[in-house]
């Protein structure tokens, strides 16, 4: 078991299939901001400037663990720290103050709308982050 | 359409419980699956062109990039990775789709309604 795992790196193995999410997730991200920047960004400049930023994290995020190496990782760590902490902030916002925020981003409610996967991502990326380190440490 | 992603993404799950690389068939399978969303989307393409447009042109617009992109970012990650994560890579992808085609179907919908 340990020589199947050890020369795993960051972006093969489960990690492979974590960019493969991330990855769906830039897409849709991009897509969704480019379509409310694009046909209606007066009416809810900070969503959608909000939903941008989101995408943009997204693709630092699967660039990082595509790329692997050191370097690249720490990107990773901080790119799936600001996810976590964007949608635990914007849940919160979202359900204690629905005004702040009159249309949806990817984050509102915790990622309701993606099937919390928003929520759930940022956690197993940093546990994968966690366990791909540990392993180049042992290799 | 739905059924069919659903049908591939089932079988990759099987392959990945059985510790399996996605074979050949998962590609055709993928390939398969895009031929029927470029159907689909030419079918709307069409009723729009007849007047049956969406509520909404440009969100409609931004789903069908991404949906299109799909199966063949599916495929390329997948065999990049012959193990058991690339049929999961195949399942991840296979499981969207259908959400995609539904939210795809809700965009058109409002425009019948209203």
């Amino acid at each position: 078991m340990a020589e199947r795992t050890a020369p795993r790196t960051l972006g093969t193995g489960p990690g492979r299939a974590l960019i493969a999410v991330y990855g769906i997730f830039a897409l849709s991200a991009t897509a969704r901001a480019a379509v409310q920047i694009g046909s209606k960004f007066t009416e809810a400049p900070l969503a959608y400037l909000l939903s941008a930023f989101a995408a943009v994290v997204y693709i630092i995020a699967t660039v990082a663990l595509a790329k692997g190496g050191e370097t690249w990782r720490r990107v990773a760590l901080v790119s799936c720290s600001i996810e976590l902490a964007g949608v635990v902030a914007v849940g919160l916002l979202t359900i204690f103050d629905a005004t702040a925020f009159p249309d949806d981003t990817v984050w509102t409610d915790f990622g309701r709308g993606y099937g919390y996967v928003p929520l759930v991502l940022p956690v197993i990326g940093l546990l994968w982050l966690r366990y791909a380190g540990r392993n180049r440490a042992a290799a | 359409m739905i059924a069919l992603s659903l049908l591939v993404g089932a079988w990759a799950l099987v392959e990945a419980l059985r510790d399996r690389a996605p074979g050949r068939g998962h590609l055709i399978g993928l390939g398969v699956v895009e031929v029927a969303l470029v159907v689909l989307l030419v079918a709307a393409a069409f009723a729009a062109a007849g007047g049956d447009r969406p509520a909404s042109g440009v969100t409609f617009l931004g789903y069908v990039v991404t949906i299109i992109c799909l199966p063949p970012l599916g495929a390329v990650l997948a065999r990049l990775e012959p193990t058991r994560w690339g049929s999961v890579i195949i399942l991840v992808v296979c499981l969207t789709i259908p959400v995609l085609v539904l939210r795809l179907h809700q965009t058109w919908q409002v425009v019948t309604s209203g």
